[in-house]
């Protein structure tokens, strides 16, 4: 949309990527063209490099609660899902375990590799999330059987934000013995993360979430259990996970994660002021949501639907303001359906159409929120004008929820 | 996905929105569960289309598709708005994304069935003029 892009964007689309922090580029860029040897190699450029690496592991075993030895670099989460639940299902699959248990709103990285496992034979027990938007700790407990291979349940959900009872579900699973995964890339740096703590045995994270760069992520997997290797070549990552480190971007991970766990709680009290006034704001406006449990939610993450009003329709309205944010409707989806997450906690496709997520960070300023609950009532306002749905709604022809 | 700056502009300042008071023909297609309904309003005079209005609810393309097609039907003669295909409302847009087409085989539906409308309230059997309209866009889509 060439002509159309203010200079300056307003950004409210943190849960999709962020922007690289200062201080993570600052640290990743002598390992461009200063530092920019293979960490394998013997002489003393390789070395650096290859300390720079283990520096960032320090950092990440750190942030996580867990053992450096634990943690596996990766290309992104959706790697580090893959490589969790393959690699445990081909394992436990050779001790004649062959059921996984999930959620109904996880994230494509995980629902489309269990689809993957489900034509192999395996069977896949997806938990219901309720209207909240949050998995039901009796309900993981109940579906637990003898064949149970894996339980896989996101930390946070990506477009509505709802955290689930994670330390909850990691110790019924010890208490069971299974093994447990957890697709925390929207938690880690908005909730405090202990892996041994909370009972996590895998853990997935994505560097881009984080002000880290796009392309690097983490699995950490508990020293307990050796999986398949996903990606077979060199003996890097301790012979776990070949390929060519990537050295600046492992080495701003590092940085990125440092500084997450460190500042949940600052951001948190910020974002949770700005949740409060957006909430209290939008919540002003006829016919609409909240979707998701209104106090188990990341504090950044809020996501609306507007009935009466399309979500696609929506964001050009707001990008042509400047505004930059993101919708589950089918038309923002590439499909024909609105997402699976809108679904899943009940809500009927008029109503997932137009929802809208905002997502912050710690860039977020209080600027930005006034001028986007200022601009935000107009739109809607004058997307409903010309809206026929919106015509039925009012004369009570058509659809009710809630 | 990138639209055209045409379709921008349509969305951002749409051409003949709202209703017709005393509109003669009107026509609504599409459906909510699949994100996009189209109304049109016409103002027949001597089968000439003296005024279009529209209301959609939809996405970019959907509110454009609308915008354009009113502009390339008002002032025309039935018979003329009658042979608007969704194809010239993509050309006129300077195209549109492959997932979107379905938004101008809308709006050519919208304009038909308000035509469709306009014959009835006259007394006349639409469907030989116009022909079978089929309300099939949503086919593939939310299993209806």
């Amino acid at each position: 949309m060439k002509g159309q892009m203010p200079n300056t964007t307003i950004y409210f689309d943190n849960a999709a990527t962020t922007r690289v922090s200062d201080s993570v580029l600052n640290a990743m860029l002598p390992y461009f063209k200063e530092e920019y040897g293979n960490p394998s190699s013997i002489y003393s450029l390789g070395k650096s490099s290859a300390i720079a690496v283990e520096q960032a592991r320090k950092k990440a075993a750190d942030a996580l609660g867990c053992e450096e030895k634990e943690i596996y670099f990766t290309s992104c989460g959706s790697e580090s899902d893959n490589w969790a639940i393959l690699g445990t299902a081909k394992m436990m699959a050779a001790k004649g375990k062959k059921h996984i248990i999930t959620s109904v709103f996880e994230h494509h990285a995980v629902l489309h590799t269990l689809a993957v496992l489900e034509k192999e034979g395996f069977e896949v027990t997806y938990l219901p999330v309720y209207s909240n938007g949050i998995v039901r700790v009796e309900d993981v407990k109940a579906a637990i059987r003898p064949d149970t291979a894996l339980v896989t349940i996101m930390y946070a959900n990506n477009e509505i934000g709802t955290i689930q009872p994670i330390p909850e579900i990691g110790a019924i699973c010890k208490e069971q013995g299974v093994i447990f995964h957890t697709d925390a890339v929207q938690a880690v740096g908005n909730v405090h993360i202990n892996v041994k703590e909370q009972n996590i045995d895998m853990l997935s994270l994505s560097g881009h979430k984080i002000h880290a760069q796009k392309g690097c992520g983490i699995l950490y997997i508990n020293k307990k259990y050796r999986i398949p290797n996903f990606l077979n070549g060199g003996a890097q990552e301790r012979g776990r996970r070949a390929g060519t480190e990537n050295v600046p971007a492992i080495v701003g991970l590092g940085v990125a994660l440092e500084e997450a766990a460190a500042g949940i709680d600052a951001k948190n009290a910020k974002l949770k002021k700005f949740s409060g006034q957006i909430i209290d704001s939008v919540m002003k406006i006829d016919r609409v949501h909240l979707n998701g449990d209104r106090e188990k939610r990341l504090a950044g993450n809020l996501n609306f639907s507007f009935e009466g009003v399309e979500g696609e329709s929506l964001l050009l309205q707001l990008d042509l303001h400047g505004i930059a944010a993101s919708s589950g409707s089918a038309c923002t989806s590439g499909s024909l359906d609105p997402s699976h997450v809108l679904l899943s906690i009940g809500l009927p496709h008029e109503v997932a159409h137009g929802s809208l997520r905002i997502s912050m960070s710690e860039y977020t300023t209080q600027q930005e929120v006034d001028t986007l609950l200022e601009v935000l009532p107009k739109i809607i306002e004058k997307l409903r004008d010309m809206s026929p749905l919106w015509e039925h709604i009012i004369k009570g022809e058509t659809f009710k929820i809630g | 996905m990138i639209y055209s700056d045409k379709v921008m502009d349509h969305f951002s300042n749409p051409r003949n929105i709202g209703e017709i008071a005393d509109a003669n023909g009107i026509g609504e297609v599409g459906n909510a569960k699949c994100g996009d309904i189209m109304k049109m309003y016409l103002k027949i005079e001597d089968g000439i289309i003296k005024d279009v209005k529209f209301k959609t609810f939809g996405c970019g393309a959907a509110i454009a598709t609308s915008s354009i097609a009113t502009e390339m039907i008002k002032g025309k003669p039935l018979e003329e708005a009658l042979k608007l295909t969704n194809a010239a409302v993509v050309e006129a847009l300077d195209g549109l994304p492959p997932a979107k087409i379905h938004c101008s085989v809308l709006a050519e539906q919208a304009i038909k069935t308000a035509i469709a409308d306009y014959y009835k309230r006259q007394g006349i059997d639409p469907t030989p003029i116009v022909g079978e309209i089929k309300d099939d866009h949503c086919d593939n889509c939310c299993g209806i």
